[in-house]
């Protein structure tokens, strides 16, 4: 290991690293604006000059590895001399307009400038203008302000892997932008903004409403994919403002996807603020107790079995301990998290479990995807294979949708007996997975929410077993299964699925068709078939009045994920907790306290009054709940089922991207996203405004 | 030539390698490694630009692109960062002069102004009859036969007003000037012959 000397302090570190790095680890900060630790590095902006004894000029710092016995100064007159000249070159053509400035009060060159800027200017000549760039709904531009660190351009092509940034033209002409006036079709693309040092990229829709100091942050967790992004949410009073990621290594790094960052103005819209009931075939306003009381009404007499209750994909661990507890007391074995069908067998965790973990693609050496499109499922997910698809040696195959997931693939077709031939070890890719020593396979939801959801699911399990996927000598499994909704692993861990004799989703929408089921409480499921539930009372708890409001005959108004502290299972199966950053709108309440309460109008009452309790509650359910931030490995068993398949085509559950769930759906600017990049193909519902 | 995106200029819808042009640029990409295929992005886009009327149109790049896999924007990076690259359309004849300091030195602006009143147009523009566009070059390296223009391929040197205006008549005329220097010396060489080593003879004492 290289020993240097910086400012005097002997140190010792890794070799590989830069003086730039170095200095870090010696607790000195050095100023820079092209250096980035996820990027590659470019050393154009020059702000890390430090001096080297026996070097001719200056060091570029970040871009000069460590070597024994180097002597860096970093605070000498001379340094502070280099820094202001290079400070004074990148203001040269910066304007002066941090007051109207989106970035004022964040920005790196604003911040830099404070410690090695002039007082005055010295340049007398016209400064340059540039135009701006169109790069669609949600990254505004204003690239006078460029100082041409190329941060964006190299996150484009490293880590979201759409090559589309660049810089044209030289010297004094040089513009950053795509060149051809075109939306970036990257999943990841807000990242830019967070990189961007100075106010060149902002958010757009975020332009001119709020400064960074007024502002009150909440560390939080993002719930509108399955990943469970660490995030911080940035509220002015009661409205959420924006979002922004928060540095988690094994979950997100410090990317989020645009769901995550641009959804929140769906917030806003389409709330439930009040409790409805349905009075003479229209919904009206009510109290909360009047809404209790039709829903007592409703339910005297009928039978608990002809009770049931659906989890939507944002539903809260809280709020399905509390709804199953209430289930069970009035008599129901019918419910279920699993509104889209997924075949998963809660019996054995492995089984429904990103195994692997995140941060666990990184060491795996050979993929196979399996009825999945990660790109649009879980973009920072995706990112991460193609971050190790970048280290090499990582072959990869899908049995799928074949579309551009930013990293070669092959595809080996979308047929299920392609699976077979795999898992019997006849097929080519099968022997690739059996050489490689830590091989990893990723099912997707659109593999398992079908007929043959079971039998593929054991389909999986022979390729994991047969391939060597699962190796608990070197504690390897490769078994890994992509949610696409926040709510369902704790769903899962949390029992949330038909008990002895329960009917799963689909014969719970039946029997509600044909009068098998009376009562129907939706906790904020929306993606079912409402049309087919016949004439049962449907009591819906949620946020937003999407699908399942529509059809509601009581509807009683829940909290959205920033409005609660409430617990969430990653894919991973990573215990995380929200956080509250604003109250939910007027009448509105925390999810599991209005089970609470309606349980004792019931005359049900829960046996847990405050939230430390019902935590308890939860982890009596599943000692997984015990570690917050953590993950319980799941222990191998048999699952899924052996028999007939279907000839169906697997396929990604997701075809825009951009509306998910009631809060994008409802969110204008996810919606002017699906119409730039969908065009005429978009797939609107009702509820988009 | 500007590096930016003019969004003025009407881009053809598609463009297409001559099957003789094809065929050279598949010699050209063949002498490249495997895997390296993108080092033969200058030379087929000059290929294209020979081929497209001195000018690379957008659909020019992206068929380049096309050749190589490489994304779209990386050959507008290349075509935008050199000047010898046309992004815009230009005339038969592209008249570049270079008004860098030797250049300038040795009497460039007569040189320029010798072009303007010829043509009748100023730097950026095409003569109305498509036959002429006049550039202003930096240094093209020919700085020891100051002041010089480039037309074409073909550098014209020692050039004064009178000289200039004579190779652009002689174009319109439809005729091929000399290129090199106009003042009759041999490359490089001393005006009026060497002045040192006399007494060799090939390099050969006498």
């Amino acid at each position: 290991m290289p020993k240097l000397t910086i400012d005097g302090i002997e140190i010792e570190v890794e070799p590989g690293l830069t003086v730039l790095q170095a200095c870090e680890q010696a607790g000195i900060e050095i100023p820079r604006f092209c250096f980035h630790e996820r990027l590659s590095i470019a050393g154009n902006c020059r702000m890390c000059l430090v001096h080297m004894e026996r070097a001719p000029k200056p060091i570029a710092s970040c871009a000069m590895p460590v070597g024994e016995g180097m002597v860096i100064s970093t605070d000498t007159p001379e340094v502070r001399k280099m820094r202001k000249g290079v400070m004074e070159f990148l203001l040269i053509n910066h304007p002066l307009d941090c007051p109207i400035c989106d970035q004022g009060g964040e920005c790196d060159l604003q911040d830099q400038a404070m410690g090695y800027g002039g007082d005055r200017s010295r340049y007398q000549e016209n400064k340059r203008a540039v135009k701006d760039k169109d790069l669609g709904p949600l990254i505004k531009t204003i690239m006078t302000r460029c100082i041409h660190c190329t941060r964006c351009i190299r996150f484009a092509t490293e880590i979201a892997g759409v090559q589309e940034m660049g810089a044209t033209g030289r010297g004094e002409n040089m513009e950053v932008g795509t060149y051809v006036e075109k939306a970036l079709t990257s999943e990841l693309s807000g990242n830019m903004i967070d990189l961007c040092p100075v106010g060149a990229l902002t958010s757009k829709p975020y332009a001119f409403t709020a400064r960074s100091w007024e502002l009150v942050k909440t560390e939080s967790i993002d719930v509108l994919d399955a990943v469970g992004s660490n995030i911080r949410v940035d509220t002015r009073g009661a409205e959420v403002m924006r979002i922004l990621p928060r540095l988690h290594e094994d979950v997100n790094e410090e990317w989020i996807s645009d769901k995550t960052r641009f959804a929140c103005d769906g917030l806003k819209r389409q709330r439930l603020d009040q409790p409805y009931v349905k009075r003479d075939g229209k919904l009206s306003p009510a109290t909360w107790d009047e809404a209790f009381a039709a829903i007592a009404e409703r339910l005297k007499g009928v039978d608990g079995k002809k009770v049931a209750a659906l989890a939507g994909d944002l539903a809260d661990c809280e709020a399905m301990m509390a709804l199953k507890d209430l289930m069970a007391a009035i008599g129901s074995p019918h419910i279920d998290c699993r509104q889209d069908g997924a075949k998963l067998d809660p019996a054995a965790r492995a089984g429904y479990l990103f195994n692997t973990t995140i941060a666990g693609i990184e060491h795996a050496d050979a993929c196979l995807l399996i009825g999945t499109n990660p790109r649009l499922e879980a973009p920072v997910l995706n990112a991460r294979l193609r971050k190790r698809f970048l280290m090499g040696k990582f072959p990869i195959a899908a049995v799928g949708p074949h579309q551009d997931l930013t990293y070669d693939y092959d595809h080996l077709g979308d047929g299920v007996e392609i699976l077979k031939s795999i898992a019997n070890g006849r097929h080519d890719f099968a022997k690739v997975l059996k050489s490689a020593g830590k091989a990893m396979l990723i099912l997707g939801q659109g593999a398992l929410a079908r007929r043959d959801g079971a039998e593929i699911l054991g389909l999986a399990r022979e390729i994991a077993e047969s391939r060597g996927m699962i190796n608990d000598k070197i504690g390897w499994n490769g078994f890994n299964v992509l949610h696409t909704a926040a709510a369902r692993v704790g769903g899962m861990d949390l029992g949330f699925v038909p008990g002895n004799g329960g009917r799963d989703t689909e014969a719970i929408v039946a029997g509600a068709g044909d009068g098998a089921i009376d009562v129907l409480y939706l906790l904020g499921a929306d993606e079912i078939d409402m049309a087919g539930l016949g004439e049962a009372f449907v009591i819906y708890q949620g946020h937003h009045g999407d699908a399942g409001a529509h059809r509601a005959d009581v509807i009683l108004p829940g909290a959205a994920y920033t409005e609660k502290n409430a617990t969430y299972v990653n894919t991973e199966g990573r215990v995380q907790r929200t956080r509250l950053a604003a109250f939910p709108p007027g009448e509105a309440r925390e999810d599991w306290t209005i089970i609470r309460a309606l349980s004792a109008v019931l005359g049900h009452t829960l046996a847990f009054d405050d939230a430390r309790m019902l935590r308890a509650r939860m982890v009596g359910a599943n000692s997984a709940f015990i570690k917050v931030d953590g993950i319980t490995p799941a222990t191998w068993k048999p699952f899924g089922r052996n028999g007939e398949t279907g000839t169906s085509a697997l396929t990604s559950p997701i075809n825009n991207f951009y509306m998910t769930d009631p809060i994008s759906r409802a969110s204008e600017t996810m919606a002017r996203c699906s119409d730039v990049r969908l065009g005429a193909k978009k797939d609107k519902t009702g509820t988009d405004g | 030539m500007s590096g930016q995106s003019n969004s003025t200029v009407i881009q053809p819808d598609d463009f297409a390698f001559t099957a003789e042009n094809a065929e050279a640029a598949l010699a050209v990409i063949a002498m490249y490694p495997e895997g390296w295929q993108e080092s033969a992005v200058m030379p087929l886009l000059d290929l294209a630009q020979r081929q497209h009327d001195g000018w690379l149109s957008r659909a020019a790049m992206d068929t380049v692109a096309g050749m190589l896999g490489m994304a779209p924007i990386r050959v507008y990076e290349v075509a935008t960062f050199y000047t010898m690259y046309n992004l815009a359309p230009v005339g038969k004849n592209h008249v570049q002069v270079c008004t860098n300091l030797p250049c300038w030195l040795r009497g460039s602006d007569a040189i320029v102004g010798a072009c303007k009143k010829s043509l009748g147009v100023t730097f950026g523009e095409t003569t109305e009859d498509g036959q002429f566009t006049l550039s202003e070059a930096e240094c093209l390296g020919a700085c020891v036969n100051a002041p010089m223009m480039q037309i074409g391929d073909d550098y014209f040197e020692d050039l004064d007003a009178d000289s200039a205006q004579a190779i652009l008549e002689k174009l319109k005329a439809g005729q091929t000037p000399k290129p090199g220097s106009q003042i009759g010396r041999h490359t490089s060489e001393p005006v009026g012959g060497p002045t040192c080593l006399k007494d060799l003879d090939n390099g050969v004492g006498k």
